[in-house]
């Protein structure tokens, strides 16, 4: 057992647990997600009115008891549509982080594993991948490949990859210093298994926190590509499409433009948190400036 | 120290140039024929290929691109197919409007960020800290082109303080240019300034952490001569990071502001040079942009080991 | 005697009040795409014929407000049936911007450039009847026809045909010179483009001073400015569902007039299940129109039956030959063999009228069991992909063209749609000349294309125009997409 796991073994099981309700943006984080979760799934199965049935003689009603969040220039229910809406932030975003992660932190692991040159060439990558501003890149992407949500998640998943990459190295960086990694490789283990066994446990806690980031920061990315018409397309319900659709209604209804923003701000604001509250939880040295 | 800074001189030169070739070959693949744009539907075959002869398309592929980036150290950056103009020409004016904006929004956002992250350092776990800390974790929340809508609603539709959209133009004057930049430059310049606040706070809490304000305060240095003569200024070195990380993050976040306020800037200029193909104008826009970002990335990694000289003697990071 | 005195010194002072306001002789009009060069004759956007036509440029001929032929830089003209020829008569005196004189050198000039085989003029089928131009002497041109083509003229009124002076047509595409009331002043790239009058027009001066064209693609952008008063005149305003904001407002003037626009659902007839009749004609009966209008252009738009518009001559109303019937539809899908869940793609151009389209259509396709995929395309991409390669299935656009019939007799357009009946009776009417007959082929041509179907036709585009009360002289219908500023004139 290494020494970090040590310093982090009393806060699994139960301890962990008690650990999530005692930090308020831990609750609030989680709360926040499983509803953005809750959405998406019940969604699939249920919503108040189809998000997609056009009833124009409806539309451009505002907000009522039949339709909470009223209803949009088509006369789709606004409510469901956000529900819907919520599978496709949650979907997009979560790949995109999952496209970083799977190459990102093999990249930054190897750069830290062989240092040299390998290092350098992975590094300059990543500066070359930071000179090309996030949304620039996804633009052109979806130029290129067409809009679709997929492509968005392809967009956004390329800026991933240089985060996770610096992230991973520099956590891993100090790692390979450690006697228990010398121990392991005089004991004949290669670069490889070491990572595995031995490296990669240890970065885990950076990781996590840094994809909860990324995946705050996915959510906003795919709702502005959506906005400037490069994410998803109809009829699959986007918030960022809703708010682009909402613009020019805005002299005449005001609520189209309200409820797809507020649900990126509090999904992206539960997510922020949730950040906040693991990285108090897993990263000792922070918890103690706080 | 001229020695590192020339070598990263150099390293940034050849960054610039694998990114220029990237966007290149990046527009080769960019399907949709510029020539079809410029003809339209009646277009004839013969007709189409006198216009590719013309704008130089049927050329190979590293003649073109040997001719373009040659042109690049003497400002010629090639001629727009579209408007039939020298980029260089084009972008002048919409750089009167990017720039001023982004430079507003970081105006806006050091303006903000710093008092506030400060205050809650120094307030640090009473409601002050809580409240202002809140505040910023709904602002890092808010994607900037809501925070556009709503600042249109509200101060354009509702109060009729300050133009919806648009740009009246420097020509008429300062506080007319000024004016329509306002309610962009806020959208941009608040979620970061709730970013920085948050990096504020804790690096002045970091800092009055420090050995050597500890000694000061035991000797009798009052808590505000600590905290604005000590801690702040050390706490400068990571908020300056962020500011210029901001900096490169503004010049591209400008893309969806120019758009939700229908300004004429650089942005919109991309986006719309996109549309119509008209791709040396955006391979020419991308490459200044990236490499305005690589530039600045250095500047702040000068800046870094000019605050704190520990790290300069270590060769930077 | 002093009572009279009186009255008029309040009439002067009156005046002088109204005159701060009503003094103005300049105009700023609103557009909404800024042009790509301001060369008609070497790029197709309709954004440079709605800035330059008629107001900078003109041609031997002009298209009026009616659709008609009008003389311009041509007094008169005669056909001569024996020799195929078209006899123009000069105007004298005629002078380009630049002080180059006009005269027959020009015209044979610029109708020669067009056909070059280097031109990049992109309506060179509007040329290609030409046999010669000929000069018998300076003010006189003889163009001579290679075939009876009724409708030559009329396009000889159209930008792409409009008189180049051979000293500024390589530089016209940013330095515009013409004959035109209004003279170049500059261009703000991204922002305007500004005219001021031709002092030296040879015909009645323009009687505004100065025009200034504004670029303002944001449709909620377009309303702030037009109700701010920024903008005295917006010509084709997008978004009709801010139209009632407009209207609300003493000063505007909201005009719904007819343009040449014709929406439609293109669809790709060479390609199953589109070669099927009763496919296409099941697709006509899923949609309601009227509620397509509704949804898509709140109600402005009067729905269509074939390729043709009210604005367009011989216009016979077939909007109701596939009633909005989703029972008969799935009747019809079912007898053509298509299986419910049967999934094609539509792509969908960039304007509103088919991003917005296409999710109403999908909606009500749904209804009568078809999956649609909807495909979002730039133009760019839509020209390679769907108008070049017709590779696509269905899309949504708006063809703006006036009197365009002639397209589906071509050997290859991009619907696919082959019909030697209506060819044989498309070549019968291009070389009728009686105009009773012209008009009788004309409907029969519609009636044809209504019973095929190859095209789902939805609604003619309105031209929707807002402009300040006391503006005079604003063109109300389109019969070609242009803005003809000339005769724009303040109230007194």
């Amino acid at each position: 057992m290494t020494l970090e796991e040590e310093i982090s073994a009393p806060q699994r099981g139960r301890g962990l647990l008690r650990a999530i309700f005692r930090s308020r943006n831990l609750t609030i984080g989680l709360f926040v997600l499983l509803l953005a979760i809750g959405m998406a799934v019940v969604s699939e199965f249920w919503t108040p009115y189809p998000p997609n049935a056009l009833r124009i003689r409806d539309k451009l009603q505002g907000p009522s008891l039949a339709h909470w969040f009223g209803t949009d220039h088509f006369g789709r229910d606004v409510f469901s549509m956000i529900m819907a809406g919520a599978r496709n932030s949650l979907e997009v975003a979560l790949t995109a982080v999952a496209v970083g992660i799977g190459i990102g932190v093999p990249l930054g692991a190897l750069a830290a594993a062989r240092g040299g040159w390998i290092d350098g060439f992975v590094m300059r990558l990543t500066d070359l991948a930071f000179a090309f501003p996030a949304l620039l890149t996804a633009v052109i992407v979806t130029a290129i490949f067409g809009p679709s949500a997929v492509n968005a998640m392809i967009a956004i998943g390329i800026f991933n990859i240089p985060v996770f990459a610096r992230v991973t190295r520099g956590a891993a960086m100090g790692l390979w210093k450690r006697d228990y990694v010398l121990a392991a490789r005089c004991a004949g283990l290669g670069d490889a298994a070491i990572t595995w066994r031995h490296i990669l446990p240890n970065v885990n806690h950076v990781l996590i926190v840094q994809a909860t980031i990324q995946f705050a920061l996915a959510v906003v990315a795919e709702a502005g590509l959506s906005y400037v018409g490069l994410g998803a397309q109809p009829p699959q319900a986007s918030w960022g499409k809703m708010l682009s659709d909402s613009q020019t209604y805005i002299y005449s209804a005001a609520h189209l433009a309200i409820f797809p923003g507020l649900a990126i701000t509090i999904t992206v604001l539960g997510l922020n948190l949730l950040g906040d509250g693991l990285r108090d939880l897993l990263d000792p040295r922070v918890r103690r400036q706080r | 120290m001229t020695s590192y800074v020339l070598g990263r001189l150099f390293a940034l030169l050849l960054t610039t140039l694998a990114a220029s070739l990237i966007v290149f070959l990046l527009m080769q693949i960019l399907p949709g024929d510029p020539a079809a744009v410029m003809l339209g539907v009646n277009a004839q075959p013969e007709t189409l290929a006198a216009l590719r002869t013309k704008l130089g398309l049927d050329q190979p592929l590293w003649t073109r691109y040997l001719d373009w980036i040659g042109g690049f150290p003497f400002g010629d950056f090639g001629v727009s197919h579209t408007y039939s103009t020298p980029i260089s020409q084009l972008l002048a004016p919409r750089i009167m409007v990017t720039l001023p904006l982004a430079l507003l929004s970081m105006a806006i956002s050091v303006g903000v960020a710093l008092p506030v992250g400060v205050y809650a350092a120094s307030r640090r776990g009473k409601p002050g800290d809580f409240l202002s800390m809140g505040a910023a974790q709904i602002g890092v929340a808010i994607p900037n082109f809501w925070l556009g809508l709503l600042l249109i609603l509200f101060f354009a539709l509702h109060l009729r303080w300050l133009p919806a959209s648009g740009f009246a133009g420097w020509e008429d004057g300062l506080w007319r240019g000024l004016r329509s930049l306002i309610l962009p430059a806020l959208a941009l310049g608040l979620p970061l300034a709730a970013i920085l606040a948050r990096v504020t706070r804790s690096a002045v809490i970091e800092a009055l952490g420090e050995d050597f304000i500890r000694t000061a305060r035991a000797k009798g240095l009052t808590s505000r001569a600590a905290l604005w003569r000590h801690a702040t200024p050390n706490a400068l070195i990571p908020v300056a990071t962020i500011v210029g990380m901001q900096f490169s993050f503004l010049l591209a976040g400008t893309i969806i502001i120019e758009n939700v306020f229908n300004l004429p800037g650089v942005g919109r200029l991309i986006f719309q040079s996109i549309a119509q193909r008209d791709l040396v104008t955006v391979q020419s826009l991308v490459t200044l942009l990236a490499a305005c970002v690589i530039f600045v990335n250095f500047l702040v990694d000068l800046a870094y080991g000019w605050l704190d000289p520990r790290l300069a003697a270590g060769g930077g990071r | 005697m002093q009572r009279i005195f009186a009255s008029s010194l309040a009439g002067a002072i009156l005046l002088a009040s109204a005159g701060g306001a009503f003094a103005k002789d300049t105009l700023t009009a609103g557009e909404v795409l800024e042009p790509p060069g301001l060369d008609p004759t070497a790029n197709a956007a309709s954004a440079i014929r709605r800035v330059t036509y008629a107001n900078l440029y003109e041609g031997l001929v002009r298209v009026a407000e009616d659709g008609s032929v009008r003389p311009a830089l041509a007094e008169s003209w005669a056909w001569s049936p024996e020799d195929l020829a078209y006899t123009f008569k000069l105007r004298e005196g005629v002078k380009f911007h630049d002080g180059a004189p006009f005269d027959c050198s020009v015209v044979k000039f610029s109708y020669e450039r067009a056909v070059a085989p280097e031109s990049v003029n992109a309506q060179k089928g509007l040329f290609e009847p030409i046999e010669s131009t000929e000069c018998p002497d300076p003010l006189t041109a003889v163009v001579k026809l290679k075939r009876v083509a009724p409708n030559f003229l009329f396009g000889m009124g159209w930008g792409d045909a409009v008189m180049i002076s051979p000293a500024s047509a390589e530089t016209n595409k940013t330095n515009p010179v013409g004959t035109g009331p209004f003279r170049f002043k500059r261009w703000v790239q991204g922002d305007r483009v500004e005219l001021e009058r031709n002092p030296e027009y040879w015909g009645e001066p323009a009687r505004l001073s100065a025009v200034t064209f504004k670029f303002i693609s944001d449709p909620s952008a377009a309303a702030a400015a037009v109700l701010s008063g920024e903008v005295d005149y917006f010509g084709q305003f997008e978004a009709a569902e801010l139209l009632d904001r407009l209207r609300a407002d003493p000063n505007l003037h909201v005009e719904v007039g007819s343009t040449t626009g014709k929406v439609m659902m293109s669809l790709n007839n060479a390609r199953a299940p589109f070669s099927d009749v009763r496919v296409r004609r099941a697709l006509a009966h899923a949609i309601d129109r009227p509620s397509f209008v509704e949804a898509v252009a709140s109600g402005y738009g009067l729905p269509i039956g074939a390729h043709q518009t009210p604005a367009e001559p011989g216009y016979v109303d077939l909007s109701e030959t596939y009633p909005y019937d989703p029972d008969k539809a799935r009747a019809l899908l079912d007898e053509a063999g298509v299986k419910p869940g049967t999934r094609f793609s539509i792509v969908l151009p960039p304007p509103a009228y088919a991003r917005r389209g296409g999710e109403v259509i999908a909606a009500y396709l749904a209804e009568v069991g078809l999956q649609v995929e909807l495909v979002p395309m730039e133009f760019a991409q839509w020209l390679d992909q769907v108008f070049a390669r017709t590779d696509y299935d269905a899309t949504i656009i708006a063809h703006t063209e006036a009197r365009d019939l002639d397209v589906y007799a071509r050997d290859f357009y991009y619907y696919n749609y082959v019909s030697p009946e209506y060819k044989e009776l498309y070549q019968k009417y291009a070389g009728t000349v009686d105009d009773e007959a012209r008009l009788e082929l004309l409907g029969e041509l519609q009636r044809k294309l209504a019973e095929d179907e190859p095209n789902v036709y939805l609604y003619a585009l309105p031209k929707i125009s807002v402009w300040n009360k006391n503006l005079q002289g604003v063109w109300r219908n389109l019969p070609l997409p242009v803005n003809d500023l000339t005769k724009v004139h303040w109230a007194e």
